[in-house]
């Protein structure tokens, strides 16, 4: 027995798993702070006043007050935050929606199907993930203005009734193929058609799939700035990542704590969204990687 | 009336160019139970999935109570099926479960309800029927799945290993409740398996096939006592039956001499079809073969080699003298005195001795089973 030879040795070693945990879960806790301390930073920032912002680190404002929220809700144009925010939904609605049904559809498609020419069709599919999306900005640019879109929501959402989300395609076509093939031939022999299977069995068996893809789509989409700066033109119809933008070039001194207040307020619903459907997401991202 | 419930007219199948059926034809009569065994890779489950219509023959045309179903949608076809890994549907509960085809058909609610009762009550389901199958266990699964089928009344009932998921205990049990639920039901069934036991216990008929063809067809005890080819004889019985090479001596009307490495024997045989010289298989079964008394005469000897002790009967695997074949083995009571390499003198029932000639197939019959067929199969 080695602590035996060497009692001194004995004192700390009992103190050992302790001492790991420490270290282990300090060094997990530090750098978890660090990257959480913007977002506490932006929180913070919401409540102080617009001098305080740039004269302290610390993110606990001194003396917390509300007015960043209550004029920014009022923004500079002549609509309040709420009309941004509804736009804002107005497109990302819609676009999940359809790239849920689609994405849906398509990969059942390959999963299931012995389309002819599947592989080339499905390199194809892969090919798109891989193209950088600013390459197809000109050209669609020019394809929505010669259909009258321009100044509309559909260039924002209508590509992605046509499963042009090559990734999320992928994701599901993997899950799919994850299920047991027993099942919907069971389905068949109940009477199913396809379209019956795929709604009333593979569907609700790849829930937590379609909600991970719902809630990317959901996430990215209350993000995504460069369309809808491409494509609208009327501040009435902004949504919120250019309402925002559009605080900051109108006013000569930014109110830097009203723009920390309405993007607190903006990141809200994707946060409340993701806890909400936390336990779904969380398998449906590992159980689409790894088979089994 | 006996418009056959399922038969199938020179079937064949086709995958990527490689022929898995290769021409069956086979009937199945109302209320039979009929089981397909072979080894895997033998194309038994293709041929159920034929039938269920889950896949479409290459040629051939595949009638199920007396209707062309050969291109017909599974579901239109009076089949139902229960698959091996039960196939239930997860986000269901067993009410939904087995409802679920009857949902599908557009029945109202209250026949459902009624229906699917009565096929939990059958199955001693009924307290089960709000939970989902995650919560359930392996039999209660398969009695599910059994119970999704049996509530469609389908004319014909397709089983694809059933019990092979299930352990060895829960196996017996699940093997004897379907075999009263089809006495009850007298449903036509066809059941596959590669598990010989299940075979013998349940079947009406047996249909062994090998590499895509119909090896034999007969009632169990047919095809225990006279396979007609070595591919059948080595295939049911378990342990397998014994072979030995051997050459014919002479042939005489009622019996087959034979020269076998020890010893010549004098086969007793009905209606074989040899020549004397021809090279031959001798095949006897571990149960005939027998320890020879000291004052006894024998027809071989050899060691033992290995002793496998289950109790109730003991199996001895012995050597023969001057022999590099495969050794024999014999089945003995479980208080057989035996040991390690102790010589031992054996004598074969020749009555139930059983003789193939080159090409495999079987040779004659023993005087015994000549005029003897099974009485539970109906030909």
């Amino acid at each position: 027995m080695a602590s035996s030879l060497n009692p001194a040795d004995h004192g700390w070693r009992k103190h050992l798993p302790v001492i790991n945990a420490f270290v282990r879960y300090g060094l997990l806790i530090l750098v978890g702070f660090l990257m959480i301390y913007p977002l506490l930073w932006m929180i913070g920032g919401a409540f102080k006043n617009n001098a305080e912002i740039f004269s302290s680190v610390g993110f606990i404002p001194k003396s917390p007050t509300t007015d960043g929220f209550i004029n920014g809700w009022k923004t500079s144009t002549e609509y309040t935050f709420a009309t941004y925010l509804l736009n804002t939904m107005k497109i990302v609605v819609p676009k999940v929606i359809v790239t849920v049904i689609s994405s849906v559809i398509v990969a059942y498609g390959f999963a299931r199907f012995a389309i002819p020419g599947r592989k080339w069709l499905f390199a194809l599919l892969m090919a798109t993930v891989l193209l950088p999306k600013s390459v197809l900005l000109i050209p669609q640019y020019l394809m929505f203005r010669e259909f009258g879109w321009l100044d509309t929501y559909l260039p924002l959402y209508a590509p992605q009734a046509f499963a042009t989300e090559g990734f999320f395609v992928f994701m599901i076509i993997q899950f799919m193929r994850s299920l047991p093939l027993d099942m919907e031939e069971a389905a068949v022999m109940d009477g199913c058609n396809s379209f019956q299977v795929l709604t009333l069995i593979v569907c609700p068996v790849i829930l937590p799939a379609i909600i991970s893809v719902a809630l990317f789509q959901f996430m990215w989409s209350m993000n995504d700035f460069l369309q809808p700066l491409i494509y609208l033109s009327s501040v009435e119809k902004y949504p919120v990542a250019l309402a925002l933008k559009m605080s900051i070039d109108v006013t000569e001194a930014t109110s830097w704590n009203e723009i920390l207040a309405m993007s607190t307020i903006a990141l809200a619903p994707s946060l409340i969204l993701f806890f909400l459907a936390q336990k779904y997401f969380v398998e449906g991202v590992t159980s689409g990687a790894v088979k089994g | 009336m006996s418009v056959d419930s399922v038969r199938l007219t020179d079937v064949r199948k086709t995958f990527n160019g490689h022929e898995v059926i290769k021409g069956v034809s086979l009937e199945v009569k109302k209320g039979e139970l009929v089981v397909f065994v072979g080894p895997s890779g033998c194309g038994k489950s293709t041929l159920l999935r034929l039938i269920a219509g889950l896949e479409t023959p290459t040629s051939g045309q595949i009638d199920i109570a007396g209707r062309d179903v050969t291109y017909a949608h599974p579901s239109k076809r009076g089949v139902a099926m229960v698959f091996q890994s039960y196939a239930l549907y997860p986000h269901m509960t067993v009410f939904d479960n087995i409802a679920f085809a009857l949902k599908i058909q557009g029945l109202p609610k209250a026949e459902i309800e009624h229906k699917v009762n009565a096929a939990a009550e059958t199955l001693q389901l009924t307290h089960l029927l709000k939970r989902r199958p995650k919560a359930l266990s392996g039999g209660q699964r398969q009695r599910v799945a059994i119970g999704r089928a049996i509530v469609r009344e389908p004319d014909v009932f397709l089983f694809d290993e059933p019990l092979s998921n299930l352990d060895a205990a829960l196996r017996g049990q699940m093997r004897v409740e379907i075999a009263r639920l089809h006495t009850k039901l007298n449903a036509t069934s066809v059941y596959v398996t590669h598990d010989q036991v299940e075979a013998m216990t349940l079947a009406d008929k047996i249909v062994v096939l090998n590499a895509g063809r119909i090896e034999q067809v007969g009632s169990p005890l047919d095809l225990y006592r006279k396979p007609a080819n070595l591919f059948v004889a080595g295939f049911i019985g378990s342990p397998r039956m014994n072979t030995i090479k051997a050459r014919v001596r002479e042939v005489s009307p009622d019996a087959v001499g034979l020269d076998l490495p020890q010893t010549l024997l004098s086969v007793p045989r009905v209606g074989a079809q040899v020549a004397a010289g021809a090279n031959v298989t001798f095949g006897v079964r571990p149960e005939n073969l027998q320890l020879a008394a000291a004052d006894e005469e024998a027809h071989l000897s050899g060691y033992v080699i290995l002793i496998e002790r289950l109790g109730g009967e003991t199996f001895a695997y012995v050597t023969l003298k001057d022999s590099e074949g495969e050794p024999l083995i014999m089945k003995l009571d479980g208080e057989a005195a035996l040991y390690n390499h102790q010589e031992v003198r054996l004598k074969i029932d020749l009555n139930r001795a059983h003789l193939f000639a080159e090409d495999g197939q079987a040779i004659g019959v023993s005087p015994d089973f000549s005029d003897k067929t099974d009485e539970s199969v109906h030909v």
